[in-house]
């Protein structure tokens, strides 16, 4: 007989090759189903994993997708490892691009290189201010984070939507809902002349390095392991699970504000009601792929921000409805999660009782 | 204010708020065996396009109806065996069930875009559903009824049944409730398949009831406010219907203040309303208790293995 | 780099090359022209995205085999409208559509890039040496619908359940207004916001509150059918938005302002092919095709059919301006005077109501 075994430790080939599989599987079943129902399944599934890596001018379109999917990732991995579940990174997202924007509304007729860093600063504070509340919920009053935090989210949206209606609007935009467009000042400046490269996407990169270290070589990465793993020995060994909250909700928070910023200043150069887009929640999906690992965080942002780009390119060629893009989306979480039993568990035959 | 108006304007509010009260209070016994699924949104589309091609197809109201539920619940069977066989992420999990429910009510729905079905009429005869007065009463459809039915069967269940204190049991103590013996897999298998029925019974109500069409995400995120009920209602199906209906009053009468000339509150300050009201009643809940323990199942969205 | 990427394209075979056909090859004779378009909503949504995307297949069924159309919906306005019109663009589309107002920034930047690319970009002010614009007066449709619902109407209300207060919102529902003023001086317009474009639950409600409060009129400026069937549910009556809605309310359905893109698409890819293709601004209306009113509801009385039909044939002869002062806004002040019809320009920006207007 055949029966499951749980692992003493986590399998570590299997860590690292759960999303590969995860991926393989999901082209396969991909292709199946969708030729099943009458597309073309064989060129769907290669727009959308394998056509955006192979053209080079499509990197920086992947680039831009994922910079800020890789960088709030990488803040919610930490706190997952902790055990403390944010996922209301979106609302910190957006609630960092508002308070920059806020800056560069009060600065929008002055001039001076100081402006940008100030906007920047201000995104971080938004988005750990948005996170805080969520903590503070949980550290005295024992309310989940999970449930607060996705609540606030809308409370964040509903916000943006208010300023850009409401005291925000442009006053030369014909009453249509968005902030003015903001000064060269204000706007994030491209590392590669003359291409959509902007500065986000080595901050990001370099981001991921810091948190690799930040958990590796440091007491501090040590307790979140621990806190998150044995909180009754983090207790032992005097660590605080409600410092670690806090630790990690807010640099989650500051990480998911960085990210809204520089989209802000970045890639949309204003803020509009259309400013939400999901990386919030998209990121969730990065930081499983990436096996709450900074450096796996990277590959997860690179191949969730391809298939983004991919599904247009399947929309074009193949007439592959926008539609299917979600679904393999959800279809690789999906795989990745069963697969993941294989990381803890692993098949064996029964060995009888002596 | 006319008693006519009076009494069109109750009717509305009822119908906004019992898809709310179905999906929510199908996430409540969910959660109340510990399980979280954020997927509410997703199940709720795959009702509410698998309930709308069904009944347009047969031309029946019935299979329509069911086919909503099956669809809930096969979506809720995908997140249970992800999250409670495989023992993954729950939260991730529910997400990834939304991404798919959008993703395949979309595809699935493609053809039936543009057409319409006879609207799900009330149940009793027009001298009595059509009366000025008490049609609010009376003149309702079948899953007006029956959800609130199932709000005061579920609430008996949960507080008077052996079968409702065994999956309590296993919310708030899933190792102890192992060790006496409760199949806690299998306890939680059948809460996320209620939730999963409920929330495509609560998704079938859009496409069938409240705007007989099929259109790409045609719940428009209601799935999130249900889950946020839950939340405010304490897990409570009493107060869950207090909250759903309230809900609904604040959106209808939101509406009917702007047709009437009124101007209220910014929208966007009544939108956010619900979730800060809910983080409000968690504060003070939390505040009030001396022991600093909320009614939250105390194994809420932890994975639960058996060894 | 050139080389890599022919060398890339060689080894993994023709699928890849189909994906990224070579630039030119649009121009020359026998390979079809590439026609491109980005909708902002999905084609299934019944709605202001399927009206665009029945444009397109209006070209497809005109022109065959001798172009290609592709499309990519659901794009969300800002940067990732930007990658989908250069996807679109190297992907060796010659014609490009950009079908909403938010798509504007993100089309004229990516126009710049692409020179010999001929951009067009619908409801918006900003042109270059390759960018269009286009647009419809939706407000001529509205003028007839409201002298309709002038002449329909018994309570004198009409309930408007409406999006966003954008000039092109404001100016439907003044006009409409305006139209029913014209046939009932005591009429009265109220309007619900809804604040989204899309949400059917929460629009049929914004309807049937309007219903309670008096209208027994309903038309909006929102996406989905939901008003309609709640006017149906209700016993009153509505009109159709950018599609012909009859089907979702036959009783309701009075007519319906239906968008018509395909006669500006078919001339477009004409003048592309043609090589005569330029730069430029078109308002269409009624006379041009581009605003459409669907068939009649036969509950509709001689009396009111008439007067719609003479409104519409004044607009065609240009006779009618549905804007002719003097117009007063609701704080008395007067915007349009006496015997002078309002400019483009004045329309374009409009943010005032017309007295009689409940917003």
């Amino acid at each position: 007989m055949l029966e499951w075994r749980r692992r003493r430790e986590p399998s570590l080939p299997m860590l690292v090759l759960s999303p590969l599989i995860a991926i393989g599987l999901t082209m396969l079943t991909g292709m199946i189903v969708f030729t099943a129902i009458g597309y073309d399944g064989f060129h769907a599934v290669e727009s959308i994993f394998l056509t955006p890596f192979l053209e080079p001018q499509r990197w920086a379109d992947i680039g831009v997708k994922g910079a800020p999917l890789v960088m709030i990732a990488l803040g919610l991995a930490i706190g997952f490892r902790a055990n403390v579940w944010n996922i209301g990174a979106e609302g910190q997202y957006v609630m960092g691009a508002i308070a920059g924007t806020g800056v560069a509304l009060l600065t929008y007729d002055m001039t001076g290189w100081w402006i940008l860093p100030a906007m920047v600063l201000a995104g971080i504070l938004g988005g750990m201010a948005w996170a805080a509340i969520p903590a503070l919920l949980r550290v005295k009053l024992q309310v989940s984070e999970i449930l607060t935090s996705l609540m606030l989210t809308y409370v964040a949206v509903q916000f943006l939507y208010f300023l850009v209606r409401g005291p925000w609007k442009d006053p030369g935009g014909f009453n249509f809902p968005q902030t003015r467009m903001f000064t060269a000042d204000q706007t994030l400046p491209t590392v590669i002349e003359g291409s959509l490269v902007h500065l986000g996407i080595p901050v990001a990169l370099l981001l991921a390095v810091v948190a690799w270290l930040l958990m590796e070589k440091t007491t501090a990465g040590y307790a979140v392991k621990v806190v998150g793993l044995a909180p009754a020995a983090a207790r032992h060994g005097g660590f605080s699970a409600a410092r670690t909250t806090w630790a990690t909700m807010l640099l989650s928070g500051g990480l998911a504000g960085l990210a809204g910023l520089f989209e802000a200043a970045g890639p949309f150069g204003q803020l509009t009601p259309q400013f939400p887009v999901g990386y919030g929640f998209t990121a969730i999906i990065v930081a499983f792929l990436g096996r709450l690992h900074p450096l796996g965080i990277v590959f997860g942002g690179i191949v969730l921000a391809g298939t983004y780009v991919g599904g247009e390119i399947a929309q074009s060629t193949v007439r592959l409805p926008q539609a299917a893009t979600g679904l393999f989306q959800a279809m690789l979480l999906f795989m990745l999660l069963a697969i993941d039993v294989l990381v803890r568990w692993q098949i064996g035959w029964k060995r009888r009782a002596a | 204010m006319t008693t006519a108006m009076l009494v069109s304007i109750i009717m509305t509010l009822i119908a906004a708020s019992t898809p709310l009260l179905l999906a929510s209070l199908g996430e409540l016994v969910a959660e109340k065996s510990g399980v979280l699924n954020l997927g509410v949104e997703g199940m709720m589309l795959c009702g509410a396009v698998a309930g709308f091609a069904v009944a347009f197809s047969s031309g029946s109201m019935a299979l329509g109806l069911l086919a909503a539920i099956l669809a809930g619940v096969a979506a809720a069977m995908v997140f249970a065996v992800l999250a409670l066989s495989l023992t993954a992420n729950q939260v991730a999990t529910g997400l990834a069930l939304t991404i798919f429910g959008i993703g395949a009510s979309s595809l699935i729905g493609a053809g039936f875009v543009g057409r319409t079905v006879q609207r799900l009429g009330p149940i009793f005869p027009a001298a009595l559903s059509e009366h000025p007065v008490l049609r609010i009463v009376f003149g309702q459809d079948v899953v007006v009824y029956l959800s609130l039915a199932l709000v005061a069967g579920v609430s008996y269940f949960l507080r008077r049944t052996r079968a409702g204190l065994i999956l309590r049991a296993v919310g708030e103590n899933d190792a102890s409730a192992h060790a006496i013996g409760y199949p806690v897999v299998a306890i939680r298998y059948a809460a996320v398949a209620f939730g999963g029925a409920l929330a495509g019974l609560g998704g079938a109500y859009f496409s069938l009831a409240l705007t007989p069409m099929w259109a790409e995400r045609l719940t428009a995120g209601r799935g999130w406010i249900a889950l946020a009920l839950v939340v405010f209602s304490a897990w409570k199906p009493g107060r869950l219907l207090l909250g759903a209906y309230l809900f609904g009053a604040v959106m209808t009468l939101e509406l009917q203040a702007k047709a009437a000339g009124v101007s209220w509150l910014a929208p966007e300050v009544l939108a956010m309303a619900p979730y800060l009201a809910t983080i409000a009643v968690l504060t003070m809940m939390s505040l009030g208790r001396k022991t600093g323990r909320l009614d939250a199942p105390a194994c809420l969205g932890k994975p639960f293995t058996a060894s | 780099m050139t080389s890599i990427i022919t060398r890339r394209r060689l080894t993994f075979g023709a699928a890849a090359a189909s994906t990224l056909p070579l630039l030119g090859r649009g121009a020359s004779a026998q390979a079809p022209l590439g026609v491109g378009f980005v909708y902002v909503g999905p084609i299934g949504d019944h709605g202001y995205t399927w009206t665009h995307d029945q444009g397109r297949l209006a070209i497809e069924k005109e022109y065959g085999s001798k172009i290609k159309t592709s499309f990519l919906e659901n794009v969300a306005e800002g940067p990732d409208a930007a990658r989908a019109i250069r996807q679109l663009a190297q992907a060796g589309n010659q014609l490009i559509f950009s079908t909403s107002f938010g798509f504007m920034n993100p089309t004229i930047q990516v126009a710049k890039q692409f020179p010999k690319i001929h951009f067009e970009h619908a409801t918006g002010y900003m042109r270059a040496e390759n960018v269009a614009t286009y647009d419809a007066r939706f407000y001529e449709g509205r003028a007839v619908i409201g002298t309709i619902a002038g002449h329909m109407s018994k309570t004198g209300q009409a309930g408007y359940v409406a999006s966003f207060p954008i000039p092109e919102v404001v100016m439907g529902i003044n006009a409409f207004h305006l139209a029913a003023r014209k046939v009932n001086p005591n009429f009265k317009t109220k309007v619900v916001w809804c604040s989204t474009w899309y949400d059917p639950a929460k629009e049929a409600d914004a309807a049937k509150a309007l219903i309670d409060q008096g209208a027994d009129m309903i038309t909006q400026h929102t996406d989905s059918a939901a008003p309609l069937q709640a006017a149906e549910q209700r016993g009153v009556y509505a009109f159709g938005q950018a599609s012909d809605m009859k089907a979702f309310a036959p009783k309701a359905h009075l007519s319906a302002i239906v968008d018509d893109w395909s006669g500006y698409y078919i001339k477009r890819v004409k003048e592309t092919m043609d090589g005569t293709w330029k730069t430029g601004a078109v308002w269409g209306g009624i006379k041009d095709g581009f605003v459409k009113l669907a068939p009649y509801n036969d509950a509709i009385t001689p009396a009111a059919r008439a007067a719609a039909d003479a409104v519409q044939a004044g607009i065609v002869s240009g006779k009618l301006h549905p804007f002719t002062g003097e117009l007063k806004d609701q704080k008395g002040e007067i915007r349009v005077k006496a015997g002078e019809t309002a400019s483009d320009e004045i329309l374009s920006k409009m943010d005032w109501y017309v007295d009689g207007v409940q917003a």
